[in-house]
């Protein structure tokens, strides 16, 4: 989405009257997304309060694409650093197993017991390929800073 | 129209196998031809990959996209996030050549190639589309008298251009898949409400996830329902873990919940133990009296 697409907003607050996360935090995706066209809003901890229900995007008079702006929004703080401690873990979980969720021996347990699938070489050919992939698009590097 | 590959993504075979288990019985049974996608990993998850990086993001989700094309089948989802992920991705992809010459010269380092070729579709669209309500209503062996609270999940309906599924104000597809099964869907405050775990909001915030949460919870048991009827291991886990963490502050709401592949899997007459239910964290001894009861009552021959 262009910077551009969001001045044609004119304020009527439906995203925000449609947001299920602004109805109980300091989020206010009108303003966020307003604010982003002037400033930096990298630092705001209201970015990571979304949670892409996409509710402002399809109700937007305007047809902006306010969901889409807040992923954007969020990669740019990324670049800067700015990343939350948990999603760092599953970002390095990603790099470790391949997985966001990865299988615990709990599960692994479990999924003998139904008689699912638990292919090791399988797993191992997929990992190889991610932590080549993650190497190739440098997101190792992105998630150190 | 191609077969299928499931794809199972990560919360589902790695926290609630019994939704896996009760997909590939329900598939079997119904005569659907599918296969698993082996060598698949993470689709990427959408909240956290595509927020932070858009080219790593579609670069994982060709890779899975380019096995099922390699396989010549389409992917089956039983995830809203995995649907999320590989749909929007496959949609950018086959659109943008740009990008995708972007993506192919990542890819072609694990001699793959991303061509375009495959659909990607999830459970609950699939069955309404391409097999019906009234095939499956036939196939119903036991048809399940209970009152469901349905929960569509966010990402199967929006972003509605991407999606193309109708209206995300007032949808009704999945509901006529609940009701195939002889269960009422009940009318709730706030059905197309989000459940709070999207977005990365759960795994960083967790107590404001549960805000979200609560929201839904009490409308559902104000309608008076049985169980709650979800079609995403991510929406599953918020309401069913997140019922036990609302617990330890004197929240009680005890309401089973499913995802859609378990309860088709007992309308076809499967135990609850066979569709997993007793891998849930919220093991509701009422309901699973009235399966038995209802499942006894409607066996054949009596």
């Amino acid at each position: 989405m262009k910077n551009t697409d969001i001045l044609t907003c004119f304020q009527c607050g439906t995203c925000h009257a449609s947001c299920p996360s602004g109805k109980y935090t300091s989020l206010n995706i009108r303003k966020i997304v307003r604010d982003s066209v002037k400033k930096d809003v990298s630092d705001q901890p209201e970015l990571w309060m979304c949670t892409t229900c996409y509710n402002c995007q399809e109700r937007c008079p305007r047809g902006i694409k306010v969901t889409d702006a807040v992923l954007t929004l969020r990669s740019e703080a990324v670049k800067k650093g700015k990343i939350l401690p948990a999603h760092r873990k599953i970002c390095n979980f990603l790099i470790e197993t391949g997985q966001s969720i990865p299988l615990d021996n709990k599960h692994m347990e479990i999924r003998k017991k139904l008689g699912l699938r638990i292919d090791e070489a399988a797993r191992k050919k997929a990992l190889k390929d991610v932590k080549l992939l993650l190497g190739s698009t440098g997101f190792g590097e992105l998630i150190k800073r | 129209m191609k077969e299928l590959s499931l794809f199972t993504g990560c919360l589902i075979p790695n926290r609630y196998p019994g939704i896996e288990k009760a997909t590939g019985l329900v598939l079997d049974r119904i005569g659907i031809k599918w296969s698993e996608l082996a060598e698949a990993a993470c689709c990427p998850a959408p909240g956290i990959y595509r927020s932070f990086d858009k080219i790593t993001w579609l670069t994982l989700a060709s890779r899975n996209l380019a096995l099922a094309e390699e396989k010549d089948t389409d992917i089956l989802t039983i995830c809203n996030g995995c649907f999320s992920s590989l749909m929007d991705a496959n949609n950018i992809l086959k659109s943008d050549t740009g990008l995708r010459n972007e993506v192919n010269a990542h890819l072609k380092k694990t001699g793959r190639e991303y061509r375009g070729t495959i659909e990607v579709r999830h459970i609950i669209e699939f069955l309404h589309t391409d097999i019906g309500v009234k095939k499956l209503g036939d196939a119903v062996e036991k048809p399940l008298e209970i009152r469901a609270a349905v929960h569509y999940g966010c990402h199967l309906l929006k972003p509605t251009k991407e999606r193309k599924l109708g209206s995300a104000e007032c949808p009704v597809f999945f509901d006529e898949l609940v009701e195939a099964t002889g269960a009422a869907s009940v009318a709730y405050e706030g059905k197309t409400n989000c459940c709070g775990a999207g977005g990365g909001v759960r795994s960083a915030m967790l107590e404001t996830s549960f805000l979200m949460t609560e929201y839904k919870l009490d409308r559902m048991m104000k309608a008076g329902v049985d169980c709650i009827i979800d079609a995403c291991p991510f929406c599953h886990l918020q309401y069913d873990a997140g019922q036990v963490e609302l617990k330890k502050a004197g929240k009680n709401y005890d309401i089973p919940v499913l995802h859609y592949s378990q309860l088709l899997g007992l309308a076809l007459g499967f135990t609850p133990v066979e569709v997993g239910l007793h891998l849930n964290e919220i093991i509701s001894l009422k309901f699973e009296e009235k399966i038995a009861e209802i499942q006894k009552r409607n066996a054949p021959g009596r």
